[in-house]
């Protein structure tokens, strides 16, 4: 996990069962495994008001483990973007005493994170873990493009193809990190690209 | 000096008898100028000179904020307490001229809230006018449950139906009217913010019940000022100063170090706000701890006291003032 440098960098921790009357999990990939890790934990009958949305990945691993919790309801997606219609639904319509679990990438809690806080859940309010990829949805503070899963420090911006240092300095309300042109002064000097967010 | 307790002087400008418990006092500048702005929610505190004592008792702003010609405050009479309400109920006439602090507020909405639920318990009712004056001039969504003793006793119940309608609730304990709380609770909308105003029972049952439905602590905002509690008479020692002193029975701690020119800071005098935290070097006897400030913790580790609202019972305390 990625030590705090700066304040707006996100902190995770371990999820934990909330007092609550439903419980909404939101995971990808090795996230399955902090929900079943946290189930250990649950009072009996936990995940009879539970919610899993899970995106399994490619491999399709630990959906077994989850269905083995028997939640309520469980959802595979294929990706966040697909999901996120139905989150939006779930969360207009959801009343006080719905508690949320994020687990897995950090591309993946930030998101979920985002469409929660316009739904008015504090940031504070939410359990998140972070498990897996440590690659990171960048915005380019000069074209405003996203890009996914950077994994490399600097970065190539996918939108306008600035070369751009990828900060910790992080934005809750876009859910991404900013990345800053790192050659501005004079743009034919290439600093090495290195593996930095596997 | 005490943090943010810059003076304002002031005249009164009436004196409104509400009910047979509560008055209202209305204050002017003295020099005619704008008070400054507050929001809901905020209090002052007010200074009334009472022959050779001086009481500093903080009350609850219920105008409208949009209205800073004057400030108000609301006032129920309390026969058994160590007599600010009747000291203000008594002498204080329009025309006096009086001292109080800026405003201050520990107990403000939480603007990103979807919605804002309002629960107050008899005079707690007056942080929530001026609250619901600030959400209704901004569109704001809210819902008010009321509840008091009887309907004579329940001050402002009228102007705050009239104003909003149906967005106040109201409960007679005299009727048997109850809030079913948790069916209350858990019918809210995602991201609703709850706050609550009344008797410490009332508070603690609402905090309960709110934590144990799922509402995260974050949505939940109280306030309740206690009032400092009379008790038997004790011996302190202020170790910074040199100084000891002694505390007497209808005095507060914080009230006996400012008798002793000892001025440590303060913003609220009713155990909420932490200002006048004050460590304790060494004691032998047993702590009184009236505040919401302290955890539970601080309170059993003997090390901390709040001397706004807490006493002290025993041989020796030396405190690091």
């Amino acid at each position: 996990m990625a030590a705090k440098t700066i304040i707006s960098r996100p902190i995770y921790g371990t999820l934990s069962p909330q007092p609550g009357k439903h419980h909404l999990f939101i995971a990808d990939a090795e996230g399955a495994l902090a929900i079943t890790d946290m189930a250990g934990k649950a009072p009996p009958g936990f995940f009879d008001g539970a919610e899993i949305v899970f995106i399994p990945g490619p491999e399709g691993k630990h959906i077994a483990a989850l269905e083995a919790l028997k939640p309520a309801q469980l959802h595979l997606p294929p990706s966040f973007a697909s999901l996120l219609p139905r989150l939006r639904q779930t969360l207009t319509n959801a009343h006080m005493g719905l508690r949320l679990y994020l687990a897995g990438t950090e591309g993946l809690i930030g998101q979920a994170m985002q469409a929660a806080l316009e739904a008015g859940i504090d940031h504070t309010s939410m359990q998140t873990e972070h498990r897996g990829s440590l690659a990171r949805r960048m915005q380019c503070v000069h074209c405003k493009g996203i890009t996914e899963n950077v994994t490399t420090q600097p970065a190539l911006c996918a939108h306008c193809g600035l070369l751009l240092l990828v900060r910790d300095h992080y934005s809750r309300r876009l859910a991404a990190f900013q990345g800053v042109c790192i050659n501005a002064e004079d743009r034919s000097e290439i600093p090495p690209m290195e593996e930095a967010f596997p | 000096m005490s943090t943010g307790t810059t003076k304002l002087d002031v005249v009164v400008s009436d004196v409104v008898p509400v009910n047979d418990l509560v008055t209202r006092f209305h204050f002017r500048r003295r020099d005619g100028e704008l008070l400054p702005t507050f929001s809901g929610g905020a209090h002052v505190v007010v200074e009334m000179r009472d022959g050779d004592r001086t009481r500093l008792n903080p009350y609850s702003l219920m105008g409208s904020p949009l209205d800073t010609r004057e400030y108000t405050v609301s006032i129920r009479r309390d026969d058994v307490g160590r007599g600010g309400s009747l000291f203000m109920h008594r002498q204080v006439k329009p025309g006096l001229e009086m001292v109080i602090s800026y405003p201050v507020n520990l107990f403000s909405l939480d603007l990103r809230a979807k919605k804002h639920l309002m629960l107050a318990g008899g005079i707690g009712i007056t942080p929530f006018m001026a609250q619901t004056s600030q959400l209704a001039g901004a569109g704001g969504n809210f819902e008010l449950h009321y509840t008091c003793r009887t309907a004579s006793l329940g001050t402002y119940a009228d102007v705050l139906r009239e104003r909003y309608g149906n967005r106040i609730r109201l409960y007679h304990d005299d009727r048997e009217e109850r809030i079913e709380l948790d069916r209350l609770l858990s019918s809210q909308p995602l991201g609703t913010h709850l706050y609550v105003c009344g008797p410490a029972g009332m508070i603690n049952w609402v905090r309960d019940r709110a934590a144990a439905l799922g509402w995260p602590s974050e949505t939940v905002h109280f306030e309740h000022f206690a009032a400092p509690q009379p008790g038997a008479p004790f011996d302190v020692t202020l170790a910074v100063s040199g100084k000891t002193i002694r505390v007497g029975e209808q005095q507060s701690l914080l009230e006996a170090i400012e008798a002793a020119g000892v001025d440590p800071p303060y913003l609220c005098r009713g155990g909420v706000c932490g200002q006048c935290e004050t460590n304790v070097i060494s004691h032998d006897g047993k702590f009184i701890h009236n505040d919401h400030w302290l955890s539970e913790e601080d309170h059993r580790s003997g090390c901390k006291i709040m001397p706004c609202v807490s006493r002290f019972e025993g041989k020796s305390l030396v405190l690091e003032r």
